[in-house]
């Protein structure tokens, strides 16, 4: 087939189905025209990006079911977004698809604060769940960077996490119910008000699928009471190596801190000229532990944290009150954009990684930053093993942009090495399709795509993503590349 | 500490080859959950056996699946540690694997999570007999579908777990438990309202009239929030927690059906009190005695979840949760995905699969 017809038939199905769609969606919720699609292209990761064929945004769930149902009938794509603050193009659109926002679906259903559940829709932000449920003494645990931003649905589809996962776990950990419309535009409820529902944990499954089993349309989550207390001890090193030693020691005590980050001493300097929060710029490493609890637990806890972290020769600093605790995270939650200011562009990974694997993995870094000639800021959530190291880059210049990717699968594939995995948190979308060859054999990558088909037989939803096919994950194997074969959908590659 | 992979693989391969069905036997101390089969040769895993690897400070133990779990939590005492799920032994034997496979957990689960929550990565053989590997030894791992929990439930209709690895917690410095006499409304009522409460409430079961709280953590929190709360202080606790866990209370002894009810917390008690035990801070409730399925399915749904036969009764017919149509498709689609020619544990889960 030659492109001109491509073309012209990639219009006429445009046209066909913006005008089945108009039959049951209003005027406003079909776009059309490339400019009005123009934010939707990409993601998070605005690396990858595609212009989809048709944008639309349902109101209702029967109108998911309509637009998924006439889908499947024409053998159309279709990719869920969300808030788009996905970092793996895990929502990119599909050139000849239907990129289908749940935008709409905004509404928080239910609080019940005696059962400490929230009943919502997809399109809920993350920090919206908590700022419902605040009055009533309680908040939503996960919570991703992005979480001013980001929605329910998206956290479910990739099962985000955030810095308090040690303790209060992921998405999939705080899940009771949702509500899934299939490919074939049926309604399932997985789930239920009670725990541990019978059978096979479909929940579970559904949780971190990328969009590549259902679009969900509606989420019960649970609810955690407020600590009385939180307070957090930084703690400055003068090795990588001695602050890995120290959490550690930590978890020894059997003190499982709510959160505990680590940065490396170019992410600390980054942060310390962004936002003045009394970082050492001079440590090579430097630890936040946050404890919470009863007041009294808290207490108890804080003095054994600060005792041992000054017994391994570090220069501490213990937050007096709530604001000066908001100001030690502060520097934390703002390292990706203060590494933003440093270098025009960052491309920020994923890994885990055995803690004790920390120096290693660090060290390892050092060298394929020099091999590569580019530079690398860490910020590591210590306490669960997922680093996320910051490549820095410059766009502009021709290339550039190649070998932080090459550099990123690298370090995917060294996680791996040392017993970790190519995605703590970001999922894998089209960005690490490549290293699941790496992390799973051929016989894991085919049950996957078995179970896809138990989903959705024809592979209309998300294709493209998550799962790579299996004769790539032999080529990539083969080849062991330095990952600088150039991408069709990358902005300043070659192709 | 043996490793069996390669004669499960071969005896699962020669099952398929042949069309003969498989009934897969951890310790053997589960064999009433589920519904009552008699097919297949048994697929003994309880002789791969051992734990692989237990990383304390990284949380992480690994273990084959037909290790103990008394060899497990053994291990973990050793280190200050423990399963935080509190898996119930029931009469000894019990595996890992097969805690796994009936996501089993104990009093703790709703505060510390369930096996199922605790599950980082696993091996098993699928229905093909190949030997695969998902999630992994690292707390956090997002990468492919999450085939491992997926497990959890299963009865091991989807494959033979061979392999599990678990993130594991500190035991608690300080555990105490209160007593308080309180009809089951109001216990209803006071376990949600406390469990809203961040104080370190670790289990809160109700029976016979009377409330039962546990309380772990550090010694300061937890006598501090002890004095709040009031109530008798309980001697000997853990063997009652035990005893809750593992069935051993005379409420389950009755040679009568049990039924598990998993339900919203707060759904109001229904019935009279006689019967009952009500655990989980509400939301895992017991009932002893006969009934009709229909008429308790009924009572399930209208308390927001759904009612199990786990023990006695007619286990011929169905005993799990009936699915909706589109589920129902669904699941048989996931086996076959899994386990094409269905040598797995046929009938145990549901009769159609």
């Amino acid at each position: 087939m030659t492109t001109a017809t491509a073309d012209s038939s990639n219009a006429d199905i445009k046209s066909v189905l913006a005008a089945e769609f108009a039959r049951f969606l209003p005027p406003d919720s079909i776009i059309a025209d490339e400019e009005t699609q123009k934010p939707y292209e990409c993601d998070g990761l605005s690396m990858y990006c595609e212009m989809p064929l048709l944008v639309v945004l349902p109101e209702t769930v029967a109108q998911v079911q309509q637009v998924l149902r006439l889908c499947h009938q024409r053998g159309v794509p279709v990719v869920a977004r969300g808030a788009g603050t996905g970092l793996c193009a895990g929502a990119m659109p599909h050139s000849d698809g239907v990129l289908l926002s749940l935008a709409k679906f905004n509404r928080i259903l239910d609080i019940d604060p005696l059962a400490r559940t929230a009943r919502l829709q997809p399109g809920v932000r993350n920090l919206a769940i908590s700022e419902a449920a605040w009055p009533h003494g309680l908040y939503y645990g996960p919570d991703p960077s992005s979480q001013i931003a980001c929605s329910i649905g998206g956290n479910v589809a990739e099962n985000s996490g955030g810095v308090h996962c040690l303790k209060y776990g992921l998405t999939v950990h705080n899940l009771l119910q949702v509500e899934m419309i299939t490919v074939e535009g049926e309604r399932l409820v997985i789930g239920s008000a009670g725990l541990d529902s019978g059978g096979p944990d479909l929940l579970a499954l559904i949780t971190g699928s990328e969009g590549l089993l259902g679009v969900i349309t509606e989420v019960t989550v649970k609810l955690l009471p407020m600590p009385e207390k939180a307070q957090v001890v930084m703690a400055a090193f003068d090795s990588v190596q001695t602050a890995g030693e120290a959490v550690s020691a930590v978890i020894s005590r059997g003190i499982i801190p709510a959160g505990l980050e680590m940065m490396d001493e170019h992410a600390i300097v980054a942060a310390e000229a962004f936002v003045h929060a009394g970082y050492p710029t001079d440590a090579e490493a430097l630890l936040l532990c946050e404890v919470d609890g009863t007041r009294e637990e808290v207490e108890e806890h804080i003095q054994q944290v600060a005792g041992l972290f000054e017994s391994m020769g570090a220069s501490i600093r213990v937050s007096r009150d709530d604001a000066e605790r908001a100001l030690l995270w502060k520097g934390r939650k703002s390292a990706f954009p203060a590494v933003g200011r440093i270098s025009p562009d960052y491309y920020c990974m994923d890994g885990t990684i055995p803690r004790g694997k920390l120096a290693h993995v660090l060290m390892a870094m050092q060298d394929m930053s020099a091999h590569y000639g580019l530079r690398v800021a860490n910020v590591f959530h210590a306490g669960d093993g997922n680093l996320h190291p910051l490549i820095l880059f410059d766009a502009n210049m021709p290339g550039e942009f190649e070998r932080a990717e090459a550099f990123g699968g690298k370090i995917l594939e060294l996680c791996v090495a040392v017993g970790g995995c190519i995605t703590g948190e970001h999922g894998v979308g089209v960005e690490k399709i490549r290293q699941m060859a790496i992390q799973f054999g051929d016989a894991e990558i085919a049950q996957f795509h078995a179970i896809k088909a138990a989903f959705d037989p024809v592979g209309t939803l998300n294709p493209g993503k998550g799962i790579p096919v299996l004769k790539n994950c032999q080529e990539y194997r083969a080849l062991k590349p330095d990952g600088m074969q150039p991408l069709s959908h990358v902005h300043g590659s070659t192709l | 500490m043996t490793d069996a992979t390669q004669a499960l693989i071969e005896q699962i391969t020669s099952a398929r080859a042949e069309q003969r069905q498989l009934r897969i036997v951890g310790g053997n101390s589960k064999a009433f959950i589920g519904r009552a089969t008699t097919e297949g040769e048994p697929l003994e895993v309880g002789r791969h056996s051992g734990i692989v690897s237990y990383q304390p400070v990284e949380l992480v133990l690994t273990a084959r699946a037909g290790t103990p779990l008394a060899e497990i939590e053994a291990a973990l005492a050793e280190q200050g540690q423990m399963l935080a799920f509190e898996p119930p032994h029931f009469g000894g034997g019990a595996t890992i694997g097969g805690t796994l496979a009936c996501n089993q957990s104990g009093p703790a689960r709703p505060w510390s999570g369930s096996v199922r929550d605790m599950v980082l990565g696993l091996r098993l053989i699928n229905g093909r007999g190949e030997h695969l590997r998902f999630g992994g030894q690292v707390i956090k791992n997002v990468a492919g579908y999450d085939v491992s929990r997926l497990q959890a439930g299963a009865l091991g209709t989807l494959g033979v777990i061979t392999e599990v690895s678990l993130k594991v917690m500190p035991t608690p410095a300080v555990t105490l438990t209160l007593v308080q006499e309180m009809p089951a409304d109001q216990a209803i009522a006071q376990m949600n309202r406390y469990s809203g409460l961040p104080k370190p409430l670790n289990g809160a079961f109700w029976h016979d009239g009377k409330l039962y709280l546990r309380l772990a953590g550090a010694e300061s929190a937890v006598n501090g929030t002890a004095q709040q709360w009031g109530g008798e202080r309980l001697n000997d606790a853990d063997t009652l927690w035990q005893q809750l866990n593992n069935h051993q209370l005379d409420f389950f002894n009755a040679d009568r059906p049990l039924w598990r009810f998993s339900v919203n917390s707060t759904a109001p008690h229904w019935q009279s009190e006689q019967n009952w035990l009500l655990d989980w801070g509400g939301s895992q409730r017991w009932l002893s005695g006969e009934g009709d399925p229909a008429v308790l399915a009924e009572q399930a749904n209208a308390a927001g979840g759904q009612v199990s036969l786990f023990r006695g009764g007619d286990r011929q017919g169905e005993v799990s949760p009936a699915l909706a149509p589109p589920l129902q498709k669904l699941h048989q689609r996931l086996k076959d995905a899994m386990d094409p020619d269905g040598i797995f544990n046929k009938g145990r889960l549901y009769g159609w699969m």
